[in-house]
């Protein structure tokens, strides 16, 4: 009889996995990444892999997606990829940086990038070494170690990603995109790691794209940190759309000075697991974070999201908005939390996840909580689960409109109230475009993509 | 075009329509009178085929087709319009969006290619005008935050956009002031042809006033009780539905 | 703290409203009164013989010591759930006496031969045990300390054949009822507190509606506890059969004393087909001083089982005694087309704690449940509303209402909501609100610039807030609840 249960092995596969190739992770890497590793390793024993049982992750069975054998990648693939050649997901007429990561590591851009004076963009590990000052003030100050055994994961492997870096005042000339592919004929391990530092009244807009580019199983821990100054504003969208084996644990922390603004889109069009962790920290006083969340999934998915939004200061604003449309035998889930603070009067927080659910075996957990401890507030909290309104989908019938022509305008206007929040028209028309098909049940590959990443 | 012959229907096994017989044809405009609870839009839900109304007996030809197991986005193709008492408010789904789409489904049941952009436009602009329905309203969700009036209103445009056979306005008139009714007694006037014909569902008499029926129907508990031209409208209004209760 | 005195009161009000105020200014824990009686009381501790004890002197069957013993062997196994949003001292359950009972004489016929003491102490909480002084229509069972001190008016409704008696009675009377439902809703492996129950409960209140009845008085249960040191650990078992019908009141008091004292109680109701029973609980415990010296700590399990079709089961509570309140009165709708409803008022004042609410089970088709809760924290008092809503993938078209407000009243209490929606069946529609708030400057304004001062306009802004709970009491207590809130909340505004 075995008598160690899953996540007791996983967590030991894991280790032992790190033990095995501490040396060479630590060589590969600058000395800031890996002074961070000792705390990360006993943070990680003493949590291991969280289990339903632990209270953020109670419906959400991640150590069911991870146990088996997964290789780790300890070197950037030679492998020089062509962009053009191999994935063309650039949006049309969408004016962006491109950037790509493969298997969790920098490649950067074919191209020279257009970047304003003082703007950094390069690799984690180049920025642990080349610009350590601005990398020690941030890097693992905003993802505690101590706070949920994946963070220690993270932060145990962490070997390369993207770096951001913006000066005072500066503002990106055109969105950066940012393309997180995974390409390998093994099941793989995948560590990443970003850094988002945004100075006083600096601005950005980031599209994040993540693809597969196989149909093999991987394991994805992504982890970005972002940090925004007085004033500062980030626009960051992303878009999933990974294969049925992934499992992906993306954590994003969110820091922000007073007067910053933070806006976020997540469109979940596919993937295996798919677990955004979303832990905001308002920290200062009139603040704006808004957090969106869409999530179309069937077969087997399993989509969570999970925020936990700390109103630390007083005057400042939060929205949070996830929806999700679920069909066959997926699991979403939604748990989200508003913390305010004590001292902070004058919060207004605002919390809604609505729910459709389109066949008799799909599931939907909610848990929208709060906990106040400060009397002028406002702040509420929303939950739904249902079906397309039949009233509604009669009443379009009367009018000569087909049952599933109906059918697909009431999804489809259900979840364009995430998408017209995004403010790139051609970014939003395009994620109109995909939502579209991926409703239609079409490949939600991007048009003039060759690579058919959705098995 | 309409032939409703000895209609038995109920709702949640409890019977509604206990026999009803009805004859529309082209070019008449019919007004169904009667007190609250009996059967007036019970009868209007059976026509556009509403699936909580189970038909029990007897049947509905219209245009020499049995309405039984037709569904209702089939019916409304064929012509069939419901106006609806409490129009419906499809949140996110704007009155352009909603209408391109039931034009086009329209259009393409009959074998049309689908509207161009310029030529949906124009309609738009010249129904809109034909009910006064505010611009601003069409690039709202369909009856979301609407008033009372502007809700019926759109009942009219949407009416007037698809162009039917056969009408059914289920209480169109309530919740009206006296402006808001002579414009949707208007619409109603000028979209009368000699080739469709309406049927009118009202509590009170006063959009008799300006939509003159060629004939008045009395539904009471679930059967037509009196059929008669456009003075029984009067007399009952006069007289009270107490006087139908004693005739019958 | 600034008391409003007569002459501040506006014409206008009505006079319920009136002589709610005058109650008001007689000022905190009305209820905080020890009677001085002989009172017959174990040693402190708990061991397999002091549960054997209690079984004999309730000279109680075999099945039911078993039982008794059963739970107390699991117990021995279990740790106190830490999972709430509550901060609970130690508890030593050794130091606590599990057994106190007034001194009875035996055989206790008529209402002569109670103590005199014990039935000017009911008086004194307003609960009169002689039926010609009682309101009419409500039928009572006095419960202090550990036992039963008198029934009203069950002869009346025995004509009907309506049992309602003391727990102990019916162990001894109706065995056969008792034994079928006992723990059937509520197992003795449920929860900690409830396994402790289910070992030491001592008494409580039984009723039994048979077929087609209509219960034409409501029944209601008033618990005092009394003896210092002890724990009271009552059952309440309600049957409702084949379309039946009735409404339940309880009602509950202690003693002001600055040690801490625990109140884990167990109440199951059963409905069979077309059954209806209404739960209706103003719950005025002893809820510790200003400085949160002493007060409850009330630990209870309450589960409705809407066992038949077309059964219900509606809860109602005013939560505003104990000093930590633990309680999630729950439906488990197993029947189809049944309904579960949670209508909840809690207030925290002081450092008061609670963290209450519901859960509602969707097991049977068509089943609906309605959830309103209306939480107020004041002064550095601390309220958690919980709740799960679970759909089951074969209940089928089932729906769910929640909504949950809070109300804030300073800057040193907490307001919290953890609700848990679990959906397996894609034919439901379940809804959740939320708000928080507090009471709006402009309100007060508007009230006092009508003449009402601020303690009263708060009074009367927290009764609109709780409006929609307090309706749902039946009248007698509607007017107490009332009261209270009031006084609950006095000198939480500066």
């Amino acid at each position: 009889m075995n008598l160690l249960t899953s996540d007791t092995v996983i967590k030991q596969q894991i280790i032992d996995q790190f033990e095995k190739h501490a040396d060479e992770l630590n060589k590969g890497s600058g000395s800031q990444i890996n002074r961070f590793r000792k705390q990360a390793l006993n943070d990680f024993n003493r949590l291991g892999i969280p289990t339903t049982k632990n209270e953020n992750y109670r419906y959400t069975p991640v150590d069911r997606f991870l146990h088996g054998n997964y290789d780790l990648e300890l070197l950037a693939n030679p492998f020089r990829i062509n962009l053009e050649d191999v994935f063309k997901c650039n949006i049309p007429e969408l004016d962006t940086d491109v950037l790509l990561i493969l298997n969790g590591f920098y490649y950067g851009s074919e191209r020279q990038l257009n970047l304003p004076d003082g703007v950094i963009i390069c690799s984690l590990n180049e920025a642990s070494q080349r610009y350590p000052d601005i990398f020690n003030a941030h890097y693992s100050k905003y993802a505690d170690t101590a706070t949920d055994g994946l963070v220690a994961m993270n932060t145990l492997f962490a070997r390369d990603g993207i770096f951001v870096y913006l000066p005072e005042d500066t503002e990106l000339n055109r969105p950066l995109q940012i393309i997180n592919l995974t390409y390998s004929f093994n099941n793989l391990r995948i560590t990443r790691r970003n850094l988002v530092v945004a100075g006083k009244n600096a601005k950005a807009g980031i599209v994040i794209c993540d693809h597969s580019l196989c149909e093999q199983s991987y394991h994805i821990n992504s982890l970005s940190e972002i940090c925004l100054g007085d004033h500062a504003h980030i626009d960051y969208a992303r878009i999933q759309n990974e294969n049925n084996l992934s499992a992906q644990i993306n954590n994003v922390f969110v820091n922000q000075q007073a007067n910053s603004h933070f806006n976020s889109h997540i469109i979940t069009l596919h993937a295996g697991l798919s677990r955004n962790n979303f832990y905001v920290k308002l920290r200062d006083p009139y603040c704006e974070c808004n957090l969106y969340g869409l999530f179309l999934c069937d077969g087997n998915q399993h989509v969570a999201n999970y925020t936990l939004m700390n109103h630390d200061s007083p005057n400042c604003l939060s929205n949070q908005l996830f929806k999700g449309i679920l069909d066959d035998e997926a699991t979403g889930t939604f748990n989200g939390k508003i913390f305010v603070r004590q001292d902070a009067q004058k919060t207004r927080a605002y919390q809604r996840n609505n729910n459709i659910l389109l066949s008799s075996s799909a599931k939907m957990n909610s848990k929208p909580h709060l906990e106040i401890y400060a009397d002028d507030v406002k702040c509420s909290h929303g939950a739904t689960t249902g079906q397309l309104d039949n009233e509604a989908l009669f009443y379009m019938r009367t009018r000569g409109i087909g049952v599933n022509e109906a059918r697909h305008l009431l999804m489809y206007a259900f979840a364009n109230e995430i998408v017209s929040e995004i403010s790139v028209d051609v970014l939003r028309e395009r994620i109109i475009e995909l939502i579209d098909k991926r409703l239609r049940g079409e490949l939600s590959r991007c048009n003039n993509c060759d690579i058919h990443c959705i098995p | 075009m309409l032939e409703i012959k000895n209609l038995h229907a109920s709702i949640e096994g409890k019977e509604i329509l206990k026999g009803i017989d009805l004859h529309v044809k082209a070019g008449e405009i019919h007004a169904i009178m009667g007190p609250n609870g009996s059967g007036k839009s019970t009868l209007a839900a059976a026509i556009a085929g509403r699936d909580i109304v189970e038909i029990t007996e007897g049947e509905i030809i219209y245009i020499g087709e049995n309405l039984k197991d037709m569904n209702p986005e089939e019916r409304a193709r064929k012509g069939l319009f419901l106006g609806f008492q409490y129009p419906v408010e499809i949140p996110g789904v704007s009155i352009v969006n909603f209408m391109k789409t039931a034009i086009n489904e329209n259009r393409k049941f009959k074998g049309l290619e689908p509207i161009s952009a310029s030529e949906f436009l124009k309609l738009m602009n010249e129904k809109q005008e034909l009910v006064g329905l505010h611009s601003k309203l069409t690039n709202r969700s369909v009856n979301e935050g609407f008033s009372g009036g502007e809700k019926k209103r759109n009942e009219i445009f949407q009416m007037a956009m698809l162009e039917p056979l056969l009408a059914i306005l289920d209480e169109t008139d309530s919740g009206l002031d006296i402006d808001a009714m002579k414009i949707v007694a208007n619409g109603v006037n000028k979209l009368k042809r000699s080739d469709n014909a309406t049927i009118l569902i009202t509590h009170y008499q006063r959009l008799l006033d300006f939509v003159i029926p060629d004939f008045v129907h009395v539904l009471y508990k679930g059967r037509i009780v009196k059929s008669s031209g456009k003075e029984l409208a009067l007399e009952l209004e006069e007289k009270g539905y107490e006087w139908i209760e004693e005739e019958v | 703290m600034q008391m409003p005195s007569q002459s501040k009161i506006v014409q206008g009000m009505d006079a319920s409203q009136d002589k709610l105020l005058t109650q008001v200014t007689r000022g905190d824990y009305e209820f905080g009164f020890y009677t001085d009686i002989e009172t017959d009381s174990f040693a402190k501790g708990l061991d397999e013989n002091v549960i054997r004890q209690i079984s004999i002197k309730k000279n109680e069957p075999e099945f039911m010591l078993e039982f008794r013993l059963k739970a107390y062997r699991h117990w021995l196994t279990m740790k106190m759930p830490q999972w709430a949003h509550l901060t609970i001292p130690e508890i030593d359950y050794q130091n606590i006496i599990y057994y106190a009972a007034p001194q009875l004489k035996p055989g206790l016929n008529s209402l002569d031969e109670v103590d005199p003491e014990l039935l000017r102490t009911f008086e004194k909480l307003g609960i009169p045990l002689e039926e010609q002084k009682v309101l009419s229509g409500v039928a009572v069972d006095a419960v202090m300390d550990s036992i039963s001190i008198k029934t009203t008016f069950k002869e009346t409704l025995a004509e009907l054949g309506v049992i309602f008696c003391s727990m102990s009675e019916a162990i001894r009377e109706y065995p056969d009822l008792v034994k079928k439902y006992i723990g059937s809703v509520v197992p003795y492996t449920d929860n900690f507190f409830a396994t402790l129950n289910s070992a030491v409960f001592s008494d409580g209140s039984f009723c039994y509606i048979p077929k087609g009845v209509r219960c034409p008085m409501e029944l209601s249960t008033y618990f005092r506890i009394n003896t210092a040191n002890t724990g009271q650990f009552e059952r309440t078992l309600i049957i409702a059969d084949d379309d039946s019908y009735v409404s339940y009141l309880e009602g509950c008091t202690a003693p002001i004393r600055d040690e801490n004292q625990l109140h884990a109680a167990v109440v199951e109701i059963i409905t069979l087909d077309n059954a209806e029973v209404k739960y209706s609980t103003v719950q005025n415990w002893y809820p510790g001083d200003k400085n949160g010296k002493g007060g409850i700590y009330n630990f209870v399990t309450k589960r409705g089982l809407c066992k038949g079709d077309h059964s219900k089961i509606s809860w109602t509570q005013v939560e505003t005694g104990s000093a930590i309140t633990w309680k999630y009165p729950s439906c488990i709708l197993r029947g189809d087309h049944t309904t579960g409803e949670f209508y909840s008022v809690a207030i925290t004042n002081n450092y008061q704690q609670a963290d209450t609410g519901t859960k509602m089970i969707h097991i049977g088709k068509n089943s609906h449940s309605t959830i309103i809760s209306k939480g107020i924290a004041a002064g550095h008092g601390q309220n958690s509303f919980r709740s799960l809503v679970k759909v089951v993938k074969k209940a089928d078209k089932t729906r769910n209402f929640t909504q949950c407000d809070s109300l804030l009243m300073g800057d040193q209490c907490g307001a919290h909501t953890f609700p848990y929606i679990e959906v397996e069946n894609d034919s439901a529609v379940l809804e959740h609100e939320a708000t928080t708030s507090k009471i709006g400057e402009d309100q007060i304004f508007y009230c006092n610039q009508r003449g009402i001062d601020t303690e009263n306009a708060i009074g009367l802004i927290i009764n609109g807030y709780a409006r929609e709970v307090l309706n749902k009491l039946p009248m007698e207590f509607a007017m107490e609840a009332q009261k209270l809130l009031q006084i609950s909340l006095e000198g939480s505004v500066g």
